[in-house]
């Protein structure tokens, strides 16, 4: 669900961005590489020239480059990285509506045996809600076989190895990033419709669904939205189930699922809401200067990459500034809100078949399990990453703040989020149930048909993408 | 060698096959075995369950029976009703404008420019154009702010969340797009009229309107047989506009899903079995639609042809 290119640009998909670059011939004989990346000595050997890494958009691009210890020259229109014993590291970059991302990607990964060596992918990204499509398939490696130990692994939060894990409990890929959620509210709005602003009073009257509901009302007689659109409290509902979506060959819909249509039926008719979908730029407007919205649940990489982008007047590509007096910068503040969530998070993984597997296991290594960069990135960036005891301690800094958020220590209270996060019900059928279930209600909300219609075209939608399901059981 | 040639006569036969060859080889390899497969594997149950791929497994007509429990006839209907909105605006226009640029009295300067000017939508990429309408008439799109600042609207009407707003786009965009493609073909099938007729009939004193009638509109029905056969098979093979317009979701409540955005959903499990089935019905559908049509316009001016000819004889 992380398509974090707003949905405009990806619907740009017309031609998909595959980003293709001369591999650059270096000279000398390649060797494992080396400086920094003592810990990948170990393996040695010949290596490829080329680490090719699929991904979705520019998010882990933008990191590697930035805190890889071992990154050199990066090209100028961003399509190769070049290390420094000389790997050119080429990204392919195919944005996620629509399967897109998937498609490409599976159908790279079944020609993945037959590609040349410099073409094999090496790395690729994926996304929680169909993490385990990939984990549990032959085409992702065993992180241990690669080099990399629990014990490089033990600072990082079990969840984001749990969903990792196939069924012979081998973990398969490794993450730099916890997603736990949170939401984010603008303090003006709640000075105005709750007199206060303080994180703990506001999530004090924002406690649990019924007292969010009573704050939507009061919102509402001030001429503000509570939430911007449909899609906005879907994932703390859809995150807070009693099991997987999908049951044997049965897609099971759970009460809570249909808890958020009655919430959101109720927000779009009383006009809670802006009648925005995810996304869209409505959406995104709503976020910023010219929003009325009270608040979004986000969870960190929507904190520090979406909502920020969103809410400034001049964006930062434009010479905008990241401070106060640009746009609604420092008007933000985050609570935890009714239900603890997560949403979204990347991992990395390493494709069968890759000719680099001792450089694939360091950037796994420094980018996931190296403290200091981990630390370093969420100072940089406010990105919440994959090391407990570095999150712990930024926590417990009074120092520590962000500025976007008014100062507030919004990794305290990530940290306390991110102690709560389950994933046991998450299953390879996520993504499609998730967007279609979106989908399909969307016009429910907007009035065009009744309930059961909406029911029904989920049904319909469902089979449509996953043949091998035979039914759909609805809650009583 | 040479006694051979000599003593039987040149054959220049083989190089015409020869000459063949080439389009043949093509047709062979990007259209038959393509076409061939299709039907083959819609007996099939053939899909990708992840990264596991399903098959392929006989299973008889069993797409064929899903297909049409399934919501086809809907989607069917629906591509009919885009074609059929978009098509009758289009060919009214188009013969209209085909009937002005060539009307030799009305004497209209700039045709040329003109020429270009209705057919420049059609040099536009359908996506890039469906793009262009997406953002246009977004709920807070720039159409929407000009009908509030303008006082027409209190409230962005949300175009693409209502049925006939979003089927009135997709209709006017193949309208925008083909106008001018159509009236170029028909200015030529106008043109192509000996004008002797139109002076005859100005002679006589006919009026523009029955000039048109009992002229133009008869003489140029080989190409009006043209242009509504390919216009159909591009309108039965709607999919670009709708898809990009309605971010490959067909919606509301799956009221512009077309036949081959139906077809795409499965494509996203790579379900060559139900998309066969489809291909083979639209197949299908698409040759009963042309020949009915080819043989309705065709013969009808054939049956009055042998008519007059009985009339002249008697």
């Amino acid at each position: 669900m992380r398509r974090i290119t707003k949905s405009l640009a990806a619907m740009a998909l017309a031609g998909a961005m595959v980003v293709s670059a001369a591999a650059c011939g270096s000279t000398g004989s390649s060797t494992a590489p080396a400086g920094d990346s003592t810990q990948a000595a170990a393996a040695g050997g010949e290596e490829g020239k080329v680490l090719n890494i699929w991904c979705w958009n520019d998010e882990f691009q933008s990191r590697f480059n930035d805190y890889y210890p071992g990154v050199k020259e990066i090209a100028k229109d961003k399509s190769t990285t070049t290390l420094e014993d000389g790997t050119t590291v080429k990204w392919t970059i195919n944005p996620n509506e629509n399967n897109n991302y998937q498609d490409k990607l599976d159908n790279a990964l079944l020609a993945q045996e037959s590609a040349s060596a410099d073409d094999k992918i090496d790395i690729f990204l994926i996304e929680a809600d169909y993490a385990l499509k990939y984990v549990d398939s032959e085409y992702t490696m065993n992180v241990a076989d690669l080099g990399l130990t629990e014990d490089d692994m033990k600072d990082q939060y079990q969840y984001t190895k749990d969903i990792v894990t196939d069924s012979n409990g081998a973990i398969k890929g490794t993450t730099w990033q916890a997603t736990p959620g949170l939401f984010a509210y603008r303090r003006s709005i709640a000075k105005d419709v709750l007199g206060s602003d303080d994180p703990a009073d506001v999530q004090a009257a924002l406690a649990d669904w019924d007292k969010f509901n009573d704050v939507a009302e009061q919102a509402a007689a001030k001429g503000y939205k509570m939430l911007s659109g449909y899609d906005d409290s879907y994932r703390t509902f859809s995150n807070n189930v009693s099991a997987p979506w999908v049951d044997g060959t049965t897609v099971v819909v759970d009460k809570n699922i249909m808890n958020w249509v009655d919430q959101t039926k109720e927000f779009t008719d009383k006009g809670y809401n802006n009648k925005t979908s995810l996304w869209d730029d409505g959406w995104a407007k709503d976020q910023g200067p010219e929003g009325n919205v009270f608040g979004f649940f986000y969870s960190t990489w929507g904190i520090n990459f979406t909502l920020l982008g969103n809410s400034l007047a001049t964006p930062e590509a434009e010479g905008g500034k990241l401070e106060k007096g640009n746009g609604i910068f420092g008007d933000y503040a985050v609570c935890e809100g009714p239900q603890p969530y997560y949403w979204g998070g990347t991992w990395i993984c390493a494709a069968t078949g890759t000719d680099n597997p001792s450089l694939v296991k360091d950037v796994m290594y420094q980018l996931t399990c190296n403290a200091d960069i981990d630390k370093q990135i969420t100072l940089d960036t406010q990105d919440y990453t994959n090391n407990m005891p570095a999150m712990e301690a930024l926590a417990a800094d009074d120092s520590f703040g962000s500025d976007f958020l008014g100062g507030q220590n919004h990794i305290a209270l990530f940290a306390e989020a991110a102690k709560k996060i389950d994933m046991s019900n998450a299953g390879k059928y996520d993504q499609g149930c998730n967007e279609k279930f979106q989908n399909s209600f969307k016009d429910y909300f907007d009035g065009n048909i009744d309930l059961d219609t909406a029911k029904a075209n989920f049904e319909k939608a469902i089979k449509e993408q996953y043949p091998e399901l035979t039914e759909v059981k609805w809650p009583e | 060698m040479k006694r051979k040639g000599n003593k039987g006569n040149v054959s220049y036969a083989k190089w015409g096959y020869i000459f063949i060859l080439p389009f043949f080889a093509a047709f062979l390899i990007f259209q038959m075995i393509p076409l061939v497969s299709t039907i083959y594997y819609s007996f099939f149950e053939y899909y990708r369950s992840g990264l596991t791929i399903v098959g392929p497994n006989p299973v008889g007509l069993a797409n064929y029976k899903a297909l049409f429990q399934s919501d086809f006839l809907k989607y069917m209907g629906n591509t009919l009703i885009l074609w059929i909105v978009g098509f009758v605006p289009q060919i009214i226009v188009s013969l209209v404008l085909a009937a002005w640029f060539t009307d030799l009295r009305l004497r209209i300067r700039g045709k040329q420019f003109f020429k270009v000017v209705i057919y420049m939508p059609n040099l536009i990429m359908a996506s890039a154009f469906a793009m262009l309408f997406f953002a246009l008439f977004s709920d807070n799109g720039p159409v929407n702010s000009f009908l509030v600042t303008a006082g027409i609207l209190h409230t962005p009407f949300r175009f693409l969340s209502t049925v006939w707003g979003s089927r009135g786009l997709v209709c006017l965009m193949n309208f925008l797009m083909w106008f001018g493609n159509t009236t170029i073909l028909l200015m030529a099938a106008v043109m192509g009229i000996n004008p002797s007729l139109f002076e005859a009939a100005e002679l006589d004193g006919c009026s523009h309107l029955q000039i048109f009638f009992k002229i133009t509109l008869p003489m140029i029905r080989p190409i009006l047989v043209y242009v509504l056969i390919t216009s159909m098979l591009g309108g039965l093979q709607m999919f670009d506009v709708p898809q990009i317009l309605t971010n490959g979701k067909g919606t509301p409540n799956r009221m512009t899903t077309t036949i081959i955005m139906y077809l795409n959903n499965h494509l996203a499990s790579k379900n060559y079995g139900m998309a066969g089935a489809i291909s083979v019905i639209l197949f299908i559908i698409c040759a009963i639609l042309c020949i009915g049509v080819y043989f309705s316009m065709n013969g009808e001016a054939e049956g009055r042809g042998k008519k007059k000819r009985g009339g002249a004889k008697a």
